[in-house]
């Protein structure tokens, strides 16, 4: 501490030595953070890292079993989420933690809604919507606040959550991985909104496994492994390899990794086969335009687009969670049947790995073991249990495959970290040994360690002949994985080539326009 | 392809068939045309059926189930059941009756059976948040608890002869063309009204909805997840207690014995109705056709004469069952 420096203000939150456990796990153990009004206070850390604990242990979520929390100055111990609001501490929690049955306009402002003639009067419908729309809009987001929020994509909630956060005049607002699932576009809208509002003061936790965007957008961290605080540093005088030997405690191996995988992905896969799978002018009102998609043995066709250009409508329709209205979809070439339902499309060998993990995929109270052996389960029919010594077996190769932590499958699926469960949704899918293998998002809310291990995985797996459709906001990712790319663009296909020599900026000009130039490309190409 | 067949016929159907009113409404508006569709069999069946006397008497003879349903629909809304609404009602007739035998006035016999009707449910709402306690478990305590009471206040029937009592009754209110409306009936609606703002317009009814879409994101929201949870079964309480006022108006007497399985016609009215067991989804309105369509299967089955009273039990089930699909349907995507 030099006393040269200007003083700085004094912190808002303090946390001293604060443990929580959980059972035997010890989620924290000694963890303090001091966040400064004014600033971006990033919080690292691997998957199961303890992040999101810190989170809840200061916002009353969670009961804390040793240590102080200040708040100003003042020892509190917040009770509930609720009286954490009223203190001015405003919370995105990771995973979408809205309601889907209420409007938009409700999830944003419900709890701070207006009444119309005074304070017992009916809740003002029309103001709610007004000004729902008017917080929408400044983070770039055009839905009708009128529309029921579990008709949106996860992206769409997630900004909705945020602007729930954001709305209120915090003088703390922490956002646990808020852009997990967003693209560029709304990550740079986020970050103005954050510029803005720590200009005014308030003090921002950021949560997030991307490490540009915490350089970009973060003044301090503090990072975090299996549940201590293994250090607090200025960004600005931090490289990201320093920050990555922090948050894993090992070498730069993760790192060397990722720059094989990306080898790895350019090499071609033999299009001269059958193919596995075949959608012709496949198309559903309202979600996706009539469209072609060929998929052979062996290839990870990548899905790019933005936010809404129906990447996951199209991972539904040929999945056959949702019904289409037009086309054909032949699997297998050979019958040519088309699939009525998703527990068709788990006989003919698709696995489809969704990006609503909360609401379609994790099954809470059951244990991590029969998380992972669900789709299996599902696919071999409920008469035929899988043998035990097969599913331990199976349990352990996925759990060490997949690095998920803690390895104790018995747990149940809510006591792991976001992460964590992501990776055991994951190996569900990749049990079923499927033909076709869909996945949407499957490395949302992962760490980047765990995640080049996961495109490792996909990729050897493309290598031994299962077709891979992968669909991420991250195009990089797309990019590293696949063989061939497909754009997507306001529900209709605009472009399809092979993955070769094609960087970002290709794939933005596409998507932005150029029209000539890619059209006529596109006709080479066919 | 099939777009020029449908560009064809632009008239009066096309655009009644393209006509889609929000998915959430579906539900009600199909038992409301099961409803009318009933009401319209059983004119062109039986003489006098189509008389709007028979509407209103309906009405009048199901005013206690129609407050019943609407406590169990905000109970179920949050994704939870109510099973001591029965016993509740039977407790309040045989508070009301003795405490009226013994001479108290009608003002405060009518206030301590709203509030223990009301402490009931409170207490049950208590149990189930905080003591993590499944509904289901907690108000079956709370029905065989109401239900025990009762035969500690009396094991027979107690008359009613009150005179204000009496007069309430038998008091109508008289409609244009010389219709009637009994009192008890008008208050009955006057409930469903006040629930359909109160689950509509304010913040307590909204929470209501939050709670049945995912209980842990209302909590995380900064809701008060606790005082509503708590909040529907003390309405649900206060519903019962003013279901078992109607229930002793209705038969003048309190009984140990009355309103056996009364919780179960609530519960089949409201999913009838169209709200989702699973909760979040629902309104009151519905619930109140839910108790219409149940009443007019009874006077069916009496304008009839030839069917025996056991195919009430068996249309109802039915019905339910129908419902529960036809929602299965609709939600899914
Ligand atoms: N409710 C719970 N019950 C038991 N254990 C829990 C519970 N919540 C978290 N844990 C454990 O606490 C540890 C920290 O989890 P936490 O969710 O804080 O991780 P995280 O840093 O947010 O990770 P991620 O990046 O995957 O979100 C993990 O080992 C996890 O398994
Ligand atoms: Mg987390």
């Amino acid at each position: 501490m030099s006393q040269a420096e200007v003083k700085p203000p004094p912190p808002v939150v303090e946390m001293h030595d604060v443990s929580i456990t959980f059972g035997a796990v010890r989620a924290l153990d000694g963890v303090s953070l001091r966040l400064l009004p004014g600033e971006v206070h990033a919080l690292m850390g691997e998957n199961g890292a303890g992040k999101s604990t810190l989170i809840k242990a200061l916002t009353g979520v969670y009961t804390i079993d040793a240590g102080r929390v200040r708040i100003d100055g003042v020892e509190t111990q917040f009770a509930t989420p609720a009286a954490a609001q009223r203190a001015g501490i405003s919370t995105v929690y990771q995973e979408v933690n809205l309601v889907p049955n209420l409007t938009v306009a409700e999830n944003m402002l419900l709890g701070r809604e207006r009444h119309r003639f005074g304070r017992l009067g009916p809740i003002d419908r029309r103001d709610m919507n007004r000004r729902a729309a008017a917080s929408l809009q400044s983070l770039g987001i055009d839905v009708d606040p009128g529309s029921e929020l579990g008709s949106h994509p996860i992206a769409v909630q997630q900004l909705v959550a945020i602007a729930r956060a954001v709305d209120t005049d915090a003088r703390v607002l922490i956002l646990d991985e808020p852009t997990s699932s967003l693209d560029a576009d709304e990550v740079a809208r986020l970050f103005d909104v954050m510029r803005r509002l720590r200009e005014q003061g308030t003090a921002i936790v950021f949560v997030s496994h991307f490490l540009d965007q915490v350089f970009e957008i973060a003044d301090r961290m503090t990072i975090l492994r299996n549940g201590r605080v293994v250090g607090e540093r200025l960004v600005a005088e931090t490289t990201q390899l320093e920050l990555v030997q922090l948050m894993i405690g090992r070498d730069l191996q993760v790192l060397e990794r990722l720059d094989q995988a990306a080898h790895e992905a350019t090499e071609e896969a033999a299009e001269q086969r059958l193919p596995v799978l075949s959608a012709l002018g496949l198309g559903r009102k309202g979600s996706l335009e009539a469209t072609d998609l060929t998929l052979y043995p062996g290839e990870v066709v990548g899905i790019a687009g933005l936010l809404g250009s129906g990447r996951t409508e199209l991972a539904r329709l040929l999945f056959g969670a949702d019904a289409p209205d037009t086309g054909e979809l032949t699997v297998k070439g050979s019958s040519g049947r088309r699939l009525r339902s998703p527990r068709h499309a788990i006989d003919r060998k698709l696995a489809f790995c969704s990006e609503d993990r909360k609401a379609e995929g994790v099954f809470e109270e059951l244990s991590v073991a029969d998380n992972m052996l669900l789709g299996l389960q599902a696919s071999r029919g409920w008469l035929r249990p899988i043998p035990t010594a097969t599913r331990s077996a199976l349990v352990k190769e996925f759990m060490a495959a997949l690095d998920v932590r803690p390895a104790d499958s018995s747990l149940p699926m809510r006591s792991l970290s976001g992460g964590n469960q992501q990776k055991v949704l994951l190996a569900r899918w990749l049990i079923t040994e499927p033909d076709v293998l869909l996945l949407d998002e499957p490395t949302r809310g992962i760490d980047i360690g765990a995640k080049t291990q996961i495109q490792q995985l996909v990729a050897d797996l493309a290598e031994k002949g299962m077709s891979v459709v992968f669909i991420s906001a991250e195009l990089e990712e797309v990019l590293r994985l696949s063989h061939r790319l497909v754009v997507l663009k306001d529900r209709r296909k605009i472009a399809e080539r092979p993955n070769r020599g094609i960087d970002i900026n290709d794939v933005l000009e596409i998507i932005t326009g150029e029209p000539g130039g890619v059209a006529e490309k596109e006709r080479a190409d066919a | 392809m099939s777009t020029q067949v449908a560009t064809a016929e632009a008239g009066f159907l096309a655009r009644v068939s393209r006509f889609s009113p929000p998915r959430r409404y579906l539900p009600v508006l199909g038992t409301f045309a099961l409803f009318i569709g009933m009401f319209g069999v059983g004119g062109i069946r039986y003489d006098g059926f189509a008389d709007p006397q028979v509407f209103l008497t309906l009405l009048l003879d199901n005013g206690f189930l129609i407050v019943l349903a609407v406590g169990m629909t905000f109970v179920i809304l949050t994704g939870g059941i109510d099973l001591s609404v029965g016993s509740n009602v039977a407790l309040s007739t045989l508070i009301a009756a003795r405490t009226l035998e013994v001479g108290w006035p009608v003002a405060a016999v009518i206030g301590v059976v709203l509030l223990s009707g009301t402490l009931l449910g409170t207490a049950m709402g208590l149990l189930i948040h905080y003591f993590d306690i499944q509904p289901f478990i907690a108000t079956l305590a709370g029905m065989f608890l109401a239900r025990g009471l009762c035969y500690l206040i009396s094991v027979e029937s107690i008359p009613i002869e009150d005179g204000t009592f009496k007069t309430i009754a038998f008091g109508s209110i008289t409609l244009p063309g010389g219709y009637y409306l009994g009192w008890t009936a008008v208050f009955a609606l006057a409930v469903v009204a006040v629930a359909a703002y109160v689950l509509s317009s304010t913040r307590f009814g909204r929470t209501v909805y939050a709670l049945g879409g995912s209980e842990s994101s209302a909590l995380l929201m900064g809701l008060p997840v606790a005082a509503t949870k708590v909040g529907v079964y003390a309405i649900s309480g206060l519903c019962a207690a003013l279901g078992g006022l109607l229930f002793a108006l209705y038969t003048l007497s309190g009984y140990s014995l009355h309103a056996v399985g009364m919780e179960l016609d609530a519960i089949a009215a409201v999913v009838i109705g169209g709200t989702l067991l699973t909760g979040g989804r629902g309104f009151v309105v519905g619930s109140l056709l839910g108790v219409l369509v149940l009443g007019t299967i009874q006077t069916f089955i009496s304008f009839d004469g030839t069917l025996s009273s056991w195919w009430t039990r068996i249309s109802i089930g039915v019905l339910v069952l129908v419902f529960v699909v036809a929602q299965r349907v609709l939600t899914r995507r």
